[in-house]
């Protein structure tokens, strides 16, 4: 009928491994950015995944809901990077080292 | 659970790639362009993904929201500010720090799918939200169903939620109103007050230039010219393509 359940999760465990690689390892915070986005879907499909199994619409619903939070944050977060790059003129997180002692 | 069959194993495999491509597209590459594209192979992927466990409305809200408008912001915003640059990712500013986030990241998925492995995946708690077959509706008159009732306040959170990010991202985002600082700046110091309007100019010009050099070689040209000038072609070049460009710039904003 369909794919296992555990294949899914097995994939959104290494989306979501794929995208804190990428938090960790980039310097872009625009990349960085995206790398949250892959960690986002990685959930979603979990939620999908689950939501499937248990029968239960639940999950789908919580995909809705990440999906609305992600935007928001997606706004807030290059409103903060642009005007990060007013004062800077840079995207690099090392660049960014004002508070540090 | 039934056996897959061949186009739903051939489906999810097909899918799978992409979605793994594409994820490493979005970490490994130099351009902030092309790791945006990467993005939306990942998020089409997913969308299939979603289609072919029955989830038709989130797959085409997905499509919708993240391909069509979150990675579009992302693509406007890398072409707004004049980013789109190579990255130069061999460089590693903090030592041993790759292989060690690449060591933590293996140990946690590897946690996370032994953990799987050696437990069940279904709990078998009871459903709150109601059934995802219940009375052979379609999958979107049941999700509006559960959003509507079971979930009703937190999607009335959800507007709020949204009306605070417009507001944030409109207020991060305005320019700070040179008018301002101009009718400010005399008051406070007379003396600054000619000089004060000055380096300010300046710096919203060259940030003007950098936004606008998605094509790097017209700043390149202009910079030659400016340590060039006692030629009289590049003065002539250089100088009108500067007074254009200023005051268009200033309109745009």
């Amino acid at each position: 009928m369909s794919i296992a359940p555990a294949w899914y999760l097995g994939l959104a465990a290494v989306l979501f491994s794929m995208g804190a690689i990428g938090v960790l390892i980039r310097r872009n915070v625009l990349v960085m950015f995206m790398c949250i986005e892959l960690m986002l879907n990685a959930a979603n499909l979990t939620f999908v995944t689950f939501s499937r199994v248990l029968g239960d619409i639940g999950g789908q619903s919580l995909v809705f809901f990440v999906l609305v939070v992600a935007a928001a944050e997606v706004v807030v977060g290059l409103g903060i990077v642009v005007a990060i790059f007013r004062r800077r003129s840079t995207t690099m997180a090392d660049d960014l080292h004002g508070m540090k002692g | 659970m039934l056996a897959a069959t061949v186009p739903d194993v051939v489906t999810f495999a097909l899918c799978a790639a992409v979605v793994l491509s594409g994820g490493i597209g979005v970490i490994t590459s130099r351009n902030a362009v092309h790791a945006a594209l990467s993005l939306v192979a990942t998020l089409f992927g997913v969308a299939v993904l979603f289609i072919e466990q029955h989830a038709y409305f989130l797959a085409a809200v997905q499509v919708i929201v993240y391909a069509g408008a979150i990675v579009v912001l992302f693509l406007f915003v890398i072409m707004f500010l004049g980013v789109d640059r190579r990255e130069d990712i061999e460089r590693e500013p903090l030592k041993g720090q790759r292989p060690l986030a690449l060591l933590f990241v293996a140990i946690s998925l590897g946690g996370v799918l032994a953990m799987a492995a050696a437990s069940n995946w279904v709990t078998g708690a009871h459903g709150v939200a109601g059934s995802t077959t219940a009375g052979g509706h379609t999958d979107t008159y049941l999700l509006g169903k559960s959003i509507f009732t079971t979930y009703l306040w937190a999607f009335e959170i959800t507007a709020a939620l949204l009306v605070v990010a417009v507001v944030g991202a409109v207020v991060l985002a305005r320019r700070p109103s040179r008018v301002h600082d101009t009718s400010e700046a005399p008051g406070a110091l007379p003396g600054a007050g000619g000089a004060g309007p000055g380096p300010a100019d300046g710096e919203a010009a060259r940030g003007g230039a950098e936004t606008a050099g998605a094509p790097p070689a017209p700043t390149a040209r202009t910079r030659e010219d400016e340590m060039r000038p006692d030629q009289p072609a590049g003065v002539g070049s250089g100088a009108p393509a500067g007074g254009t460009t200023g005051p268009a710039e200033g309109g745009t904003r």
